[in-house]
């Protein structure tokens, strides 16, 4: 044996790395008890839990028949409308963006910066928050919803789109621009067919995220099932409430089959 | 006079895509009709812009009188309270729903009731869950833990599943042969497969925890949405605006945290 055993020894990871990482545990491991100590939670609530929730599922069973025609069907058509609304109105808006946040197409960066900005802004707010803003705004109504929705998105399609164009081959660029097609043709034809797939799995995503979340902009105003669910828990109507939740949680479900399809069929 | 043969045949570069076309007609026409059910009125747009000046006119300048900031911070580190222990519960509870899901370990039965939970999980916004448990379980920071808790499992326990999906037979095989136990198998050959993705899902949920702890506040669940609520319905615009800049501020550095802690697992 010409080896000695400590040459031969290995090491996953390098010191520097151990430590890394034992501080990141031990910092998860001190913001855990911190919380669990500091937080604020009356136990007597806790007690007859499980009688409120009992008490909620009865209350629940049987559903308001009767309520959808009444109020749940035309709330549910504006939902949809301002999920659909939202996510066009977005894509309007996030489509230059994503050009000027994009490195090949922008050699600007204070443009750069400038979209970037917009789009950390616009995700750092929640949907509810903008809709808050916007039913003071707008008053409230499908407007702020519609506002919001789109305010919301502009960032998530924006970011996604514009890492979407930086990953866009520069050969049909090029040849392009040896034709000497014009700026705009070179988007038309050498970008877009390139982007078109990544460009539709984005909005996909997006509209889907979208209407799970016009469903809750109601609670501050802004329009949809939202407000009808506001007023189903204000009234205590748990019947109704159920109701909704099914409905919610039917076109959720509706949603994500008919996305999927879309999907596999564009990618 | 002859026209040259290959010219003839020459294929039109960009044909018409008439399908996509009338797609495309089809969205404009909906977004039309949509727009005219909604009630959406260009005059009523105008007087949004008034409406909106006014409202940033009254947001300036944020409002930083000391009791307001002692507000905004408790609800703050209530609202990061939640967030951590939403994350931390939620990932142990998804671990276990991860792998009941996951369709190479699982029975079918299992994995298929496994699914189901996590669609019912991820179909419900965090706002009408945590509506649930301010009934179940009374206002406060823990409807608002366990409304996070029912979102982490619903997205973390549907991508670990795929990720122990892809897992590579291979390297557990090799682990196994030098006649190692099951926990040395876990450590060894499972968890550095999984481990780069999974601390990405916990730091990214984590990130999201914290943008909806802000949120559950507004419908009882605790955290800051409760003062910014409150703010808002009094007019307290300049409140309002202190605290959406706290938000902005605190999840730009959660996001920066979030980079650097992945560049480390990576």
């Amino acid at each position: 044996m010409n080896t000695s055993p400590e040459l031969r020894r290995w090491e996953r990871f390098s010191p520097a790395e151990r430590i890394a990482r034992a501080v990141l545990y031990i910092l998860t491991a001190i913001a855990v008890i911190w919380s669990l100590k500091t937080i604020d939670i009356i136990p007597e609530f806790l007690y007859d839990a499980p009688a409120q929730s009992a008490d909620l599922f009865k209350r629940m069973w049987p559903f308001d028949w009767a309520f959808y025609p009444k109020a749940i069907h035309n709330a549910l058509i504006e939902t949809f409308h301002i999920a659909t609304l939202g996510t066009i109105l977005a894509i309007i808006l996030a489509l230059p963006l994503s050009f000027l946040a994009a490195r090949n197409f922008t050699k600007n960066p204070v443009l750069r910066w400038f979209a970037q900005f917009i789009f950390v802004s616009s995700r750092s707010v929640n949907s509810l928050i903008w809709a808050l803003l916007f039913v003071a705004v707008f008053g409230p109504g499908a407007l702020a919803g519609v506002m919001s929705i789109a305010v919301r998105s502009i960032g998530f399609v924006g970011k996604l789109f514009g890492e979407a164009l930086e990953e866009a081959q520069n050969g049909p660029l090029e040849a392009l621009a040896a034709t000497g097609a014009p700026r705009s043709m070179i988007l038309v034809k050498g970008y877009w067919p390139q982007v078109e797939p990544a460009f539709w799995s984005v909005v996909l995503l997006r509209w889907d995220i979208n209407i799970r979340e016009s469903a809750v902009l109601g609670l501050v105003g802004a329009g949809g099932i939202g407000v009808a669910l506001d007023a189903a828990l204000n009234n205590l109507y748990w019947d109704q409430v159920g109701l909704i939740l099914a409905v919610i949680f039917t076109v959720v479900i509706i949603t994500e089959i008919v996305t999927s399809f879309l999907r596999s069929r564009i990618l | 006079m002859t026209t040259p043969q290959h010219f003839v045949s020459r294929r039109e570069p960009f044909p018409a895509n008439w399908p996509v076309r009338i797609a495309w007609a089809g969205l404009a026409l909906y977004t039309f009709y949509a727009l005219s059910t909604l009630d959406v009125s260009w005059a009523r747009i105008v007087r949004g812009i008034d409406q909106g000046a006014t409202l940033l006119g009254r947001m300036f300048p944020p409002n930083t009188a000391a009791d307001k900031l002692e507000l905004i911070t408790t609800g703050m580190l209530e609202s990061i309270q939640i967030a951590v222990l939403a994350t931390f519960f939620g990932i142990l509870l998804s671990l276990p729903l991860g792998f009941a899901a996951a369709r190479n370990l699982a029975p079918i039965w299992l994995s298929t009731a496994a699914r189901g939970v996590i669609a019912i999980c991820r179909s419900f916004h965090p706002v009408i869950v945590a509506i649930l448990f301010v009934k179940a379980v009374g206002f406060g920071a823990l409807a608002g833990i366990l409304a996070l808790i029912v979102a982490t499992m619903g997205f973390v326990a549907k991508l670990f599943a795929e990720v122990v999906e892809e897992l590579n037979p291979k390297q557990v095989e090799a682990v196994r042969a030098t006649g190692a136990s099951f926990l040395n198998v876990l450590v060894m050959a499972v968890m550095p497969q999984v481990m780069a993705r999974f601390v990405g899902l916990t730091v990214y949920q984590f990130d999201s925890n914290l943008r909806n702890s802000t949120m559950v506040g507004i419908v009882g669940g605790g955290g800051i949405g409760a003062p910014l609520f409150t703010a808002y319905q009094r007019f307290d615009y300049d409140v309002v605006l202190t605290i959406l800049i706290v938000i902005i501020a605190l999840i730009m550095l959660c996001e920066v945290f979030s980079a650097r802690i992945r560049r480390i697992f990576q």
